[in-house]
């Protein structure tokens, strides 16, 4: 479902070229679990951002769901995130002024889903991932686990078929990080294919396949050794 | 994204900074009421003047002696002196069917006395139709009575304030007073009507015309006032009037008819341009409110950068991030001039409280005109700041806290 390939990412540092993907042939089937590794700067956000279409690829192809979006406007691709990507993030980015419900209901809201379908739907998600009594509250109301969890369920209340996490655990204490792979891991059991940026080796030996970053190059995948 | 979604995150988005959109709606309230006001002020101004006209009579038509236009054609070698507009000339406009009142006027200032009691007044000699053309009302008694137009009396009326002034408490009416020479007795007093247009007819002393040309020794009229039949008989009696004075003075135009409708025309031309000019000048704070919304914006597009690339991460397209940024700019020059026009509503309250004669209004349009040019204001302003939202890079803007 996912195949990435020839990728190529360049930025532009100052007056240097800096080469953050080479050539990365990459692909991944439907409900597969992914953990991209690597040390920092090795290009894994960049990829992770180029899979979920947050940043464009200087040259190569990108196929998602036999969608060639590489080629797709600002409009398609918007509609390609909306209805197939999930994003957790290692800072949350929930909306400081909206309470867990209406960061929830976001996605929603924005593709112009009906109030009274929103809500069932918003309540039933948030009550499945355990915080149906934090509804009303703003995030700085919420531990960092919580907070988290509004995230995971804001990625999964759309049914996308990927979500993409980047350090889902990196601002998180060790319990709560569990708690949030776990819930992750749960998703990705119902057919959700999970790809997590980490570069933590325990949560990443939690993954079924693995691929080891160096210098925007894919140089160990678990999945081509065995 | 439906439209009352995005009204309501517009919304949350503005109150959750409070205290620069409150500044934001100040500046744009300002803005929008003294444009308001000044426009209103300027249109109320106008109505004024208009009002004032048009309560000195109804279709009126005034005959004044000598020419004021320029021709072409050579200056005359002989010097051409106005021929004078005489009482017989002013009679002789009755004829015209397209005439329903004439009333020559003749205007001086003489003493008037009652008793030792003296002061200068303006005397005009007139008819009794000058009554109806010139809408006066009577106080008490009645005015001069109908009759030839060249038979005097020495009868006066005479305006309320010079009533008080000479007569103080007393009854006037019957009683005797002196213009010049002359005794007059007066037969009635003018209702106060107060000033319209400079001329304040509670200080005259109306006399008939033939009296006052005596009085004054002339013959000649100051002017002659003619009241049309009606509206549309105004072009058939200023060319009648053009017409019968050139048969009575040998061929010759010596006089200049203005019409009650060309001097209000102009007046009104002149008021509107001036509303406009005013109201350009106000529209300069409207300016700058705009600018301090555009500021306000680009602030928030910067503090919100990571709200920014999430919502494109969310799935929404340049569009509609464009579509939010815009909707808050154009709320809060919506409410700043919603809020602008209730200043301007008060303040003219206030100032017609202060200024009862003037009969200060709201222009009635101006609500319309508030609320289109702070729209206007808010999304050019917010232009900007939306389109550098909508161009924001999601992985930079989500890559920062």
């Amino acid at each position: 479902m996912i195949k990435l390939q020839h990728i190529e990412r360049v930025f532009l540092v100052g007056e240097e070229e800096v080469h953050a993907l080479r050539d990365v042939d990459f692909s991944a089937s439907r409900g597969e679990y992914i953990a991209i590794m690597g040390p920092s700067g090795s290009g894994k956000s960049t990829l992770l951002n180029i899979l979920g279409l947050l940043d464009r690829p200087d040259g190569g192809t990108y196929e998602l769901d036999d969608i060639m979006t590489t080629s797709l406007d600002d409009k398609k691709q918007a509609n390609v995130r909306r209805h197939k990507i999930g994003f957790v993030f290692q800072f949350f980015h929930l909306v400081p002024r909206l309470t867990a419900e209406q960061n929830v209901e976001l996605p929603l809201v924005l593709a112009g889903v009906d109030k009274t379908e929103r809500k069932k739907r918003v309540l039933e998600t948030l009550e499945s991932f355990g915080i149906g009594d934090r509804v009303h509250h703003r995030p700085d109301q919420l531990s960092g686990g919580q907070r988290q969890r509004v995230a995971i369920a804001r990625a999964t209340i759309m049914k996308p078929t990927v979500i993409l996490a980047d350090e889902p655990t990196g601002n998180l204490d060790r319990a709560s990080g569990n708690d949030v792979v776990d819930i992750l891991e749960e998703l990705n059991s119902q057919g959700i294919t999970l790809i997590m940026v980490t570069h933590d080796p325990e949560l990443g030996e939690r993954a079924k396949r693995r691929i080891k970053m160096v210098d925007g190059r894919i140089e160990g995948d678990t999945a081509t050794q065995s | 994204m439906q439209a009352r979604d995005i009204v309501f995150f517009s919304m949350q988005a503005t109150t959750a900074s409070r205290g620069r959109t409150i500044l934001t709606l100040l500046a744009m309230a300002i803005g929008v009421s003294s444009v308001i006001l000044l426009i209103s002020l300027g249109d109320s101004g106008r109505r004024y003047v208009i009002d004032q006209f048009a309560s000195l009579g109804t279709n009126l038509l005034i005959v004044i002696p000598g020419r004021s236009e320029t021709i072409g054609g050579p200056p005359p070698l002989l010097g051409e002196t106005p021929r004078d507009l005489t009482l017989d000339d002013a009679i002789a406009l009755t004829q015209s069917t397209a005439i329903r009142r004439v009333a020559p006027i003749i205007a001086g200032s003489a003493p008037v006395s009652v008793k030792q009691l003296e002061r200068e007044m303006v005397v005009l000699g007139s008819s009794s139709d000058l009554l109806e053309i010139r809408h006066l009302e009577m106080n008490q008694g009645r005015f001069l009575p109908p009759g030839d137009l060249d038979r005097g009396g020495n009868v006066c009326v005479i305006g309320s304030k010079g009533r008080k002034e000479l007569f103080g408490n007393q009854q006037a009416l019957g009683k005797w007073l002196r213009i010049g020479d002359r005794r007059f007795r007066v037969i009635g007093v003018l209702a106060d009507t107060g000033v319209s247009l400079g001329e304040d007819m509670g200080e005259v002393v109306i006399i008939p015309v033939a009296t006052a040309q005596s009085l004054f020794n002339k013959v000649s009229l100051f002017r002659i006032v003619v009241e049309a039949s009606n509206e549309d008989a105004i072009g058939r009696a200023k060319k009648a009037i053009l017409s019968i004075i050139r048969a009575r003075h040998e061929g010759e135009d010596d006089i200049t008819v203005i019409t009650q409708d060309a001097i209000l025309a102009t007046f009104d031309k002149i008021f509107r341009a001036l509303t406009l000019t005013v109201g350009g000048i106000a529209a300069i704070s409207l300016v700058v409110a705009g600018i301090m919304i555009m500021n306000i914006m680009l602030v928030a597009v910067s503090n919100r950068h990571s709200e920014i690339g999430l919502l494109k991460a969310l799935g929404a397209p340049r569009t509609q991030i464009m579509g939010l940024f815009l909707t808050e700019s154009a709320l809060l020059s919506i409410t700043g001039a919603f809020l602008g026009f209730l200043l301007a509503y008060s303040a003219m309250k206030l100032l017609a409280g202060f200024l009862p004669e003037y009969n200060l209004a709201l222009a009635p349009w101006s609500p319309v005109m508030a609320s289109g040019l702070a729209l206007g204001t808010g999304i050019i302003f917010g232009v900007l700041p939306a389109r550098r939202a909508s161009l924001l890079e999601p992985a930079l803007a989500l890559s920062r806290r």
